[in-house]
């Protein structure tokens, strides 16, 4: 049965979060003996792990920095988990004095703690939703009060698409996201992928099996379905790379091997 | 900031860049490494600061520490590899030759400092992961306090809707017993909520539940069934019967496993007791109480549809004269005998299988089912019968009540109920056009000639447009000198289908329809047309006189105020003489008539237009009425002449006809006879003193020019 919309979200602390998860591999100890339990075990089988979601962070470090050099100064920074250091509205501020950032996650954990972080910040916010239901987002209060719709927008779905299951229709909600933003829009996008991976596929399988336990399936996606997500869009230079190869600040040779699993990519809307 | 390469300054970023590769790899930062380097920068030179500082300063290096903390460097290997860079490089890079302080002093320092910063490190680290721990427990609480309050308001209006439902909702365990019920299906059962849990779902039995009610019970608790609908009776304390739209559906648990059952109820109760109402409303007569044809149609057709072996026997019953009651007595007087009728007929069908029914007006139906409905119709035909026999008392008077009754009796299984009523409808006009208080049995070749009937009834009107209709025409003979005198004019139609068929068969129909008008001048016209024709031929005169033409006039056209005028024009407009025409009109027509109908005729009478009054002696022939018609021929019916066909004759008959014709002659009036077939019988009745004949003896009716080749013979002979 369809849970109904106002039905609460149940919370369960002892499963596994893929947001502490991910704030784990960050060095943080937002997280709980679940996690860690479940983010070691992946660890088994792709030591790189850390690597992985520290090439995320770079590139959208690069690509948010990128987009204020653009002019963009709003950011809906979708999937956000918890903020640990470097996150979006610390990075673009930094560029951008006066940006503004709206996160929005569906893990009321990650929500709470963005919420203490954010707390007596005027030109950020965090809405609790589901990027699944992108009308609800775009019309949540703190979208409306930060984010003016007419004028462009840096649209982050970093290291989140690789949760959706096909059958709840990602590329819909991506489709929908897309058409709600003006001209000069920008979408800022990684995404996991066998291609890229320094090891054997079925090592790697070992753990996206992981995730399948803790009932957050991860969907490894080709880097042509990848590219679909920009349907529409233009791609900014240099196009839908692996994440070190994407407008890099050193030399992609020194980065660990493991940095390069997955794609990310910039695209823009006339 | 540049620097010498080997000055003081040079030699402390050497020592940064040193000391950042090392230590970048087990970051988590997102800074790149040169700006990673960057971050370093500050915290070597204050190393450097403190290696070379007169005293030692503990804080200082465990603040150090603390910042490496602070730089995201949370993994401990980063507090390894610098403390590695230190012990190797700090000296080395940062040192400066101090001939006062001895030999081994920077490197003694160095080591202190290396204490103290991995304690500042391990204890920045604690608190990090401390205050870390503590924000994500907070927040865990928070989030959980959101939900927890999010499930109560959701609880609170879950509880809202099982509590204020008008719907009634119960839960019960698999074993039947009720758990929880809301506040609607307890108003609905009259029971307090102890009361209700204390009974078993399976205590809810009622006389009325569908044989499958508690089957599909068992299969929904053992699983195999999510839910089941139906309409279910509950028996209530005080009594009466709840009548329920029940739904019951399993609730299993998030393993599948099947926990409880729901049930969802509406009270349809007064709804059903509408529908019963608007039900015998529906099918049943308000005046009589007696079911209604919709009803009796139901029924007739279950009965219709009933297997091999079973039978119907039907009476239709059509009240006599029961118009003329009403019409006397008025319709309230009318409505009293109705209604003691349908009592009388509800007594006579008692058995089971039978039933009696109004359809409407004074139509009545009764019907009796079963194997042998060959003996039972006739018996409840005649309880009927009888049971009409006693007058019905109305206002004080005595009303006879007569009725014609038609029988149709057969197997199910071959006609539809439309068709047996039909038949029944029909045998029931030929029960009351036999007289009426009579019961006729449905005869299949009756019903066939009805049938057509209706058809050419409808087919009527076209054929006239289409001109199907014709004229034969029958000599009329003297039977004095048997010369051909005239002829009458006898209307045909060729029907696309039944082929020609005689005025007895569409005729009756004309007159019902009022099509007889129109036919009946098309016929005067047709037949004054050829009377021209004859006369035209023959001259005026034949050696008998001028040939006449006889046309029929039906009821109908005796009352259009039209007839006069018509009958003159046509005559006029063809310039034949009214002496030409003779008028046949039937006896039955003109009894009881008054001035006002014979005023045309008297008319026409008076202009030289013959009237003949047809088929006398059938009806109730009023001897002193004939003085006051304006007749001046008498057609015999057949039926006095059939008697003469026999040799000798009937000697009754003889009487009857020599009477008529005195009586006739002595009126001035003429006699012509009808239905000669033989010689025997011509010369009797010339005998007799009759005028003209008609008949197969002479000739059969047949076209215009067959009458042509009688006069020449008859000229001739």
């Amino acid at each position: 049965m369809e849970r109904p919309a106002w039905a609460p979200r149940s919370i369960d602390i002892s499963v596994p979060s893929v947001s502490r998860i991910y704030d784990f591999y960050l060095g943080g100890s937002h997280n709980f003996e679940v996690d860690r339990n479940a983010a070691r075990k992946a660890m088994e089988f792709m030591p790189g792990l850390p690597k992985v979601m520290q090439a995320n962070r770079a590139f959208m470090r690069r690509a948010v920095r990128f987009a204020a050099r653009e002019g963009v100064t709003q950011f809906l920074d979708i999937g956000s988990g918890i903020p640990t250091f470097g996150n979006v509205h610390e990075v673009a501020r930094a560029a951008a004095p006066g940006a503004r950032v709206v996160y929005v996650d569906h893990d009321p954990v990650a929500v709470a703690h963005s919420q203490a972080v954010l707390a007596g910040d005027a030109d950020a916010d965090v809405v609790a939703a589901d990027l699944l239901g992108p009308a609800e987002i775009l019309a949540s209060p703190q979208v409306e009060r930060l984010i003016d719709l007419n004028r462009p927008v840096a649209l982050l779905l970093v290291a989140i698409l690789h949760f959706v299951e096909d059958a709840d229709d990602p590329y819909g909600a991506v489709a929908e996201l897309r058409d709600a933003l003006a001209p000069g829009s920008l979408l800022i996008l990684t995404h996991a992928s066998y291609e890229g991976i320094p090891l054997p596929v079925e090592r790697a399988e070992g753990a996206v099996d992981v995730y399948k336990d803790i009932r957050n399936p991860l969907i490894m996606r080709s880097r042509d379905e990848i590219a679909r997500f920009f349907e529409g869009y233009d791609m900014v230079e240099p196009g839908l790379v692996q994440m070190p190869h994407w407008r890099p600040d050193s030399a992609p040779e020194d980065e660990d091997p493991f940095a390069f699993s997955g794609f990310a990519g910039v695209g823009r809307t006339a | 900031m540049s620097a010498e390469p080997d000055g003081p300054e040079g030699r402390l970023r050497r020592f940064a860049t040193i000391w950042s590769r090392a230590v970048y790899p087990v970051t988590s930062t997102s800074l790149t490494r040169a700006e990673f380097e960057e971050e370093l920068l500050p915290l070597a030179r204050r190393l450097s600061g403190l290696l070379r500082a007169h005293s030692f300063d503990a804080e200082g290096a465990k603040a150090v520490g603390a910042a490496l903390v602070d730089a995201h460097c949370t993994d401990p290997e980063a507090l390894t590899r610098t403390l590695d860079c230190v012990d190797a490089y700090l000296v080395l890079y940062c040192g400066e030759e101090d001939p006062e302080a001895p030999q081994d002093a920077p490197r003694l320092r160095s080591s202190r400092l290396q204490h103290a910063l991995a304690a500042g490190y391990a204890q920045a680290l604690r608190e990090r992961t401390l205050a870390e721990q503590e924000s994500i427990a907070q927040a865990a609480l928070r989030a959980q306090g959101v939900v927890a309050q999010a499930l109560h308001a959701s609880e609170a209006r879950f509880r809202a809707v099982f509590e204020g439902a008008a719907i009634g909702i119960g839960i019960a365990d698999l074993d039947g017993h009720v758990l929880q019920v809301n506040g609607a299906l307890l108003r609905m059962f009259g029971l307090s909520s102890q009361n209700l849990r204390d009974r078993r779902v399976q205590d809810w039995v009622h006389p009325e539940d569908a044989p499958q009610t508690w089957k599909l019970y068992e299969e929904l608790v053992r699983g195999e069934r999510e839910h089941y609908h139906m309409e279910k009776a509950f028996n209530r304390p005080d009594g009466t019967v709840l009548w329920t739209n029940l739904t019951v559906s399993l609730l299993r648990d998030a393993d599948g496993d099947p926990q409880y059952q729901l049930a969802l109820m509406e009270d349809t109760t007064e709804r059903r007791l509408l529908n019963l109402r608007l039900r015998y409303e529906a099918t049943h007569d308000a005046l009589t109480g007696l079911p209604n044809r919709t009803l009796f149609f139901e029924r007739l057709e279950k009965v219709l549809a009933a297997g091999e072996g079973q039978r119907f026997g039907l009476c239709y019953l059509d009240l006599d004269g029961f118009k003329t009651i009403n019409d006397s007595l008025g319709h309230a007087a009318g409505d009293r005998l109705l209604v003691e009728v349908a009592d009388r007929l509800q007594s006579c069908a008692t058995a089971p299988g039978e039933m009696v029914a109004r359809l409407g007006g004074d139509e009545f139906v009764a019907l009796t089912t079963g194997p042998g409905t060959e003996r039972t119709v006739d018996e409840l035909a005649e309880r009927i019968m009888t049971a009409l026999i006693t007058p019905i008392s109305i206002d004080g008077r005595d009303l006879m009540v007569r009725g014609s009754l038609g029988i149709v009796e057969g197997p199910a299984g071959e006609r539809t109920a439309a068709e047996v009523l039909r038949s029944a409808d029909i045998t029931m006009y030929r029960a009351k056009s036999a007289g009426g208080n009579r019961s006729e049995l449905a005869d299949p070749e009756a019903d066939a000639r009805a049938i057509t009937r209706h058809g050419l009834t409808t087919a009527l009107p076209t054929a006239l447009e289409r001109g199907e209709f014709f004229i034969e025409y029958q000599p009329l003979v003297h039977l004095g000198d048997g010369s051909v005198r005239g002829a009458e004019a006898l209307v045909r139609w060729l029907h696309p289908q039944h082929g020609v068929l005689g005025p007895d068969r569409f005729i009756p129909l004309a007159e019902h329809t009022g099509l007889i008008v129109p036919l009946g001048r098309w016929v005067l016209e047709e037949s004054i047309r050829q009377a021209r024709a004859w006369r035209e031929r023959y001259g005026e005169e034949t050696a008998a006189g001028p040939l006449r033409i006889n046309v029929n006039l039906s009821p109908c056209q005796l009352s259009h105020p039209g007839l006069v005028q018509d009958t003159v024009e046509i005559l006029e407009r063809a310039g034949v003489a009214p002496d030409a025409l003779c008028l046949e009109v039937t006896e039955s027509a003109l009894i009881g008539a008054d001035d006002d109908l014979l005023k045309p005729l008297r008319r026409l009478a008076e202009m030289g237009v013959d009237i003949a009054l047809d088929d006398f002696g059938t009806g109730y022939s009023n001897l002193a009425n004939l003085r006051r018609l304006p007749v001046n021929v008498l057609k015999l019916d057949r039926s006095f002449t059939q008697g003469m066909q026999r040799f000798p004759a009937d000697p009754v008959d003889l009487k009857i006809v020599e009477g008529i014709v005195t009586l006739a002659h002595s009126l001035d009036l003429a006699v012509t006879v009808e239905g000669v077939e033989t010689g025997a019988q011509a010369e009797q009745l010339r005998v007799l003193g009759c005028d003209t004949a008609q008949g197969w003896y002479y000739a059969r009716p047949g076209p215009p020019e067959r009458l042509h080749d009688l006069a020449l013979m008859d000229a001739t002979g």
